[in-house]
Parts: C-alpha cells; sequence; structure tokens
C-alpha cells in the first residue's frame, strides 16, 4: 500500500459523497448568509489558490514550450504529450507503476489479510504488536529510504546478514543491478506499507461479529472454513477502500523512489512522478514536466472512476455518509 | 513472491532485534488457553514476532548504528556497539543545522494543523449544518480535491510562488499543504458535524445564542475528537512531507527535517554512523509523536473507512 506521496493522507476515500441535506438543515436567512459565507470563504480562497489554479495550470502549461522563466508563448498544441508518450523511459516509468499498482494487490493484499487473520484473537500484548508493526508507516518515506540506503549496499549490513544465513556467494547488487532494483523497491514499500494495511484489516475485522464465527464452529466448521465463508466476505468493503488507497498511492510514487535509487539504475525503477520532477525541475522543463503530470492525473482519474464505478459502488454510499 | 517478508529481516538475529520485541516472546507461554483450537494461538505469536521483527529490526539496526564509529561499521556492517560511542549523537545536537530544520519542520507542521483544522473546520460546519445555494456543488468540489495529487500540482506552485517571492520562505509550504489537507479533513468531519443533534442547536438559540455563539461554545467542544483525528493526520503528513519542501525552500541546509537528512547523507556519505545517528534522530519525533497520539492515527485512518 503506497498512499501518501506526500500530503495525499490514506483517509482519503473515494470520490465525492453525495451532500444530501441533512434533516437538521437550516435554511439560510440573509444574516445566516453571511454567515455562511463568512465560514465556508477562507477555506474555499486557500483551496482555489493552491489546489485548483495549479492544476489548470498545469494543463495550460503542458501545451508550451516553456522554461519556466521567460514569457509563455511558444505554443507547441500537443507535442509535448506526444513526445512523452514516445519516450520509451516515460513509457517504461508508466510499467513501473503499473507493475507497483499490481503486485501491490497479488502480494500485500494476501500478506495483510492472512496475518490480520491470524492476528484477530484475544493476544496478549496486543497494543505493543499493533504499535510495532505500524512502525514504519510513521516514519517518512525520506528516514525509511535512506536507513534501507545504508543498510542494503554490497557488503553492508543485509549482505553480512544472509552470509550468516549460510548464503556464501556473491550477493546481488541491491540497488544497483538494474534488473534487481525494482524488486528491491517493491520489497522496501512493502515493508513500509504492509503494517498499514494490515492495522486497517484488523480494523475492518472488528467490525465482523463474533458471535457468526461462534456459531459456525458450533455447526462444525474448520477455522478455515469459517474464515473463507464468514469472515473475508464481511471484510470486502475494507479490503475494497484499501486496494484503492494501495492503487492511488502506487500511482503518485514519489518520494521513496527518489530516495532510494533516484529512478535508477539505467531508469529501472523510475516512476511517472519521478520522470516528472526530474525534466520539471531538474532540467526546467516546465511545459514538458506538467504535460507528464497531466498524464499523471489522467491515469490516475481514470483509474479511480473505473473501480468507483464497478467496485466501490455499493460500499460507498454507507461508508462517507454514516457518522464518524 | 513471498521475498518481502524474508528479504528484510537483516537485524533478525542481532541481538537489537530480540531487545526490540521481548514482549510477544515472554507471552507465549500464556497462550495455552482453553479454547477448543489451541495450537493456534502460538502460530499467531509466531506471526507477530516474526512481522514485528522484520518491520522494527532496519529501525533499530539505524538507532544502534549511531553509537558505533564508522570505523566499526566498516569491519563488521551488523556488529554490536564495542565500545559504545555517543559522539554520533552528540554531533546532531550540537549541529546548527539539525536545530533549524527542527524548528522549521515544527513551524511548519504547526501551522499547517491550524490552519487545516481552523478552515476546515469552519467549512465543514455550515456545510454539514445549512442548507444554502452551492451547498452540495462546494461539497462536491472540495472532495473532487482527493483526485488532485500534490504532484500534479507541484510545478505551477514553484513558478507561482517563485512569481509572490515566497520561495525559500515557509509560508510557501504550509498555504499548499493547508489546501492540500483541506479535502480530507470537510470529508471527515461533515458527517461528524451532522451527527451532533439538531435539538441542541435549538434549545441554544432559544436561549438566545447566536449561530456564531453555538459554534463556539456547542459545536467545537463536542467535536473536539473529529478535531484531534484530522489534526494528527495533517501534523504527521506535514512532519513527513517531502517533495513541497525540497522544490519550495531552496536550501537544504535551512529547509525542515526530511530534506535536511537526504541532505546531511549526500554531504557526508562517508561519515555512516553519523547519517546513521542524525536518521535515527529525524525518525524519533515521529516514533515519540506516533506512540502518543497512536490511538488517534489508527482511529483516524480506519474510521474514514469503516464509516
Amino acid at each position: 500500500m503506497t498512499a501518501s506521496t506526500t500530503s495525499a493522507g490514506p483517509a482519503r476515500v473515494a470520490g465525492p459523497a453525495p451532500a444530501r441535506p441533512a434533516s437538521s438543515s437550516r435554511k439560510g436567512r440573509p444574516r445566516g448568509l453571511l454567515l455562511i459565507w463568512g465560514f465556508v470563504l477562507p477555506a474555499l480562497l486557500v483551496y482555489a489558490t493552491f489546489v485548483l489554479i495549479p492544476v489548470a495550470l498545469a494543463a495550460v502549461y503542458s501545451f508550451f514550450n516553456w522554461n519556466g522563466l521567460s514569457a509563455l508563448e511558444r505554443f507547441i498544441g500537443f507535442d509535448n504529450y506526444v513526445r512523452a508518450l514516445t519516450d520509451p523511459v516515460f513509457i517504461g516509468a508508466m510499467g513501473n507503476n503499473a507493475a507497483i499498482v499490481v503486485l501491490s494487490l497479488l502480494v500485500q493484499g494476501p500478506l495483510a489479510i492472512g496475518v490480520a487473520l491470524l492476528l484477530n484473537r484475544p493476544l496478549r500484548g496486543r497494543t505493543l504488536i499493533r504499535t510495532l508493526i505500524f512502525v514504519p508507516y510513521v516514519l517518512s518515506e525520506v528516514v525509511a529510504g535512506l536507513a534501507f540506503r545504508l543498510i542494503l549496499p554490497p557488503g553492508g549490513p543485509f549482505d553480512s546478514f544472509l552470509t550468516a544465513l549460510g548464503w556464501a556467494g556473491e550477493k546481488p547488487l541491491w540497488l544497483a543491478d538494474p534488473d534487481v532494483a525494482f524488486w528491491t523497491l517493491f520489497a522496501v514499500l512493502t515493508w513500509k506499507y504492509l503494517g498499514f494495511a494490515i492495522i486497517l484489516m484488523l480494523a475492518g475485522l472488528q467490525g465482523v461479529p463474533e458471535e457468526l464465527g461462534e456459531a459456525a464452529a458450533i455447526d462444525g466448521a474448520s477455522w478455515w472454513q469459517t474464515q473463507r465463508h464468514i469472515t473475508l466476505p464481511l471484510l470486502g468493503p475494507t479490503i475494497r477502500i484499501w486496494a484503492f488507497l494501495s492503487m492511488i498511492g502506487a500511482l503518485q510514487l514519489f518520494d521513496m523512489v527518489f530516495i532510494l535509487t533516484g529512478g535508477g539504475p539505467v531508469n529501472a525503477t523510475e516512476t511517472m512522478a519521478t520522470y516528472m520532477v526530474e525534466y520539471g525541475n531538474g532540467r526546467s522543463q516546465i511545459g514538458y514536466g506538467s504535460a507528464v503530470a497531466v498524464i499523471l492525473f489522467i491515469v490516475s482519474l481514470a483509474v479511480a472512476l473505473l473501480y468507483q464505478r464497478f467496485v466501490l459502488r455499493r460500499d460507498l454510499t454507507g461508508a462517507i455518509t454514516r457518522g464518524g | 513472491m513471498s521475498a518481502p517478508t524474508r528479504t528484510h529481516s537483516p537485524a533478525d538475529s542481532s541481538p537489537a532485534a530480540d531487545a526490540a520485541r521481548p514482549a510477544p516472546r515472554s507471552e507465549v507461554p500464556t497462550t495455552s488457553r482453553r479454547t477448543r483450537r489451541d495450537w493456534s494461538a502460538p502460530i499467531a505469536y509466531l506471526i507477530a514476532l516474526v512481522v514485528c521483527g522484520i518491520t522494527i529490526a532496519p529501525v533499530v539496526y539505524v538507532i544502534i548504528g549511531g553509537f558505533r564509529t564508522t570505523a566499526q561499521i566498516n569491519r563488521d556492517p551488523s556488529g554490536w556497539p564495542d565500545p559504545w560511542v555517543f559522539d554520533k549523537y552528540l554531533a546532531v545536537f550540537t549541529n546548527p543545522g539539525f536545530w533549524t530544520q527542527f524548528a522549521n519542520s515544527s513551524i511548519v507542521a504547526l501551522a499547517t494543523t491550524t490552519g487545516v483544522v481552523v478552515l476546515g473546520v469552519m467549512a465543514a460546519f455550515v456545510i454539514a449544518r445549512y442548507e444554502f445555494f452551492g451547498r452540495g456543488f462546494l461539497f462536491s468540489l472540495f472532495t473532487a480535491g482527493l483526485l488532485f495529487p500534490l504532484t500534479v500540482a507541484v510545478l505551477p506552485l514553484f513558478t507561482m510562488l517563485r512569481g509572490f517571492g515566497l520561495l525559500g520562505n515557509l509560508m510557501a509550504v504550509i498555504a499548499p499543504q493547508v489546501a492540500f489537507a483541506l479535502p480530507t479533513t470537510i470529508i471527515i468531519l461533515v458527517p461528524f458535524l451532522r451527527a451532533i443533534p439538531a435539538e441542541l442547536e435549538d434549545a441554544a438559540v432559544i436561549d438566545g445564542a447566536s449561530r456564531f455563539t453555538f459554534f463556539l461554545r456547542v459545536l467545537l467542544p463536542l467535536s473536539w475528537p473529529g478535531l484531534v483525528t484530522v489534526g494528527v493526520l495533517a501534523f504527521v503528513a506535514s512532519w513527513n512531507a517531502y517533495l513541497l519542501p525540497l522544490l519550495l525552500l531552496g536550501n537544504p541546509a535551512t529547509a525542515t527535517l526530511p530534506v535536511g537528512v537526504q541532505y546531511f547523507s549526500t554531504a557526508y556519505s562517508q561519515d555512516t554512523a553519523g547519517v546513521l545517528a542524525f536518521t535515527s534522530i529525524a525518525m524519533l519525533p515521529a516514533l515519540l509523536f506516533f506512540t502518543l497520539a497512536q490511538r488517534r492515527i489508527v482511529g483516524g485512518l480506519t474510521g474514514a473507512v469503516k464509516g
């Protein structure tokens, strides 16, 4: 699960909730209107200035050849988009994002569900276990990435740990071999975000009534049968929300990659976001970087809308509108 | 692909990792409860032990490594400090750059949290409890913000804030962070504020209170748990943020802690022990804060999901 590159808090729940008028709503009268807009306007102004306008500007810049300093006048239509979509490096970056999305769902999801099912019982020291499992998620990606850069160098602590386990031969270059680096990155991401998924699943499991499991046990169901036919289906909404957060986070992945590998070696771990920063900031190609940002946005939007349309629809009505 | 579980247990065999997880182990004997499936409890403890070991081992390695010298580390990368050296940690605490970054991180996180909570609760209050023209549109507009990742906006923000002459100023990070945290905040707070009974407002109005007084004296105290949750989420996100401070604050030596740590590790890459010490000090605030606010963080993350 790789939600929240920076400010994208994982509590973000998919999509707009129906703004159903509450029964307690009051009709706005003139004096009330003053209060209403006085309360809403500050938030709206900040939101428009620093979210809506920059996003719109990115769309505008993407049609220009612009270095961010000169006058914005070299309109080049869709050239930036064509350039990005024909650059093998960018295509590779999109592929990496897609691979992380799929791998996260296939590896982190089942792992987290399995661990959560096993831990979902009255364990002594439960609070401590939860705290420890959650630690990687609370660390910033920068700190976590730096820690692994110190742990994974050739002949470093991880290699000597493997030697101690009995692997005498040459170890792979975890971060420097283009064929290995992507898998190292994915393993580190799993380390960073598995705890979040486990905690989320454990919270979801608390919503599954114990009586159901007891009834099934009385009827002779095995532990596995109970999990498979009762617990897992009831955990469905939590799994689907986790998958959504994980996908969106994986598409926008930046910090960890930038720290751990910088997108290398030989672009093996490049993502859409690192590619964008490299061109937009590193090489001052603001126009081109903006086109990449717009592509990133469109991909995220398409994934989010499709997922909501086909998977999340039945969960969302209750999930957002019910009281927190 | 069971690799992730296996590959990241470098310090598993080190005494450090054992020290970090005494509790689950000491509890194993107590697990022979009178359940029908006695065998599954030890397995649960074993799994818990393995998972906790893997999550905590890298962290423990970094913290312990800070107590060694670079020579010790070069000789044996995964050894135990011999002797324990405190110089590297002391060096971090006497490094003025660290304190600048620490102060900047604190100011940015506190200001972001305050801004998000104040603006968010005001907007969420009227969106949740009053009917007015444009209300539905407003709520949709804010929730749509969930789909705008910061990465999309960061290049225009850079040119825009450079135009304002704000590059290098902490405000350049605070204002966008507040803006990007507003959607989550409003989405969490609206149902929360809507759940507060209308009768309370009627009673307050009958007693002669204005809407504003009701908001200040009745609603805010009642919604305190929700405010703490969104506040904690905003604080942690801000404390860990990297991309915005990296691009907008310029000089890494006087940026926030994540940028500063990265800068230190590049500038002093030969001083492995120093980098380990600096990295673990940078971890510390997040770990402490998390331990204090753990219930709120977990509740906040899962609350929005569970409804």
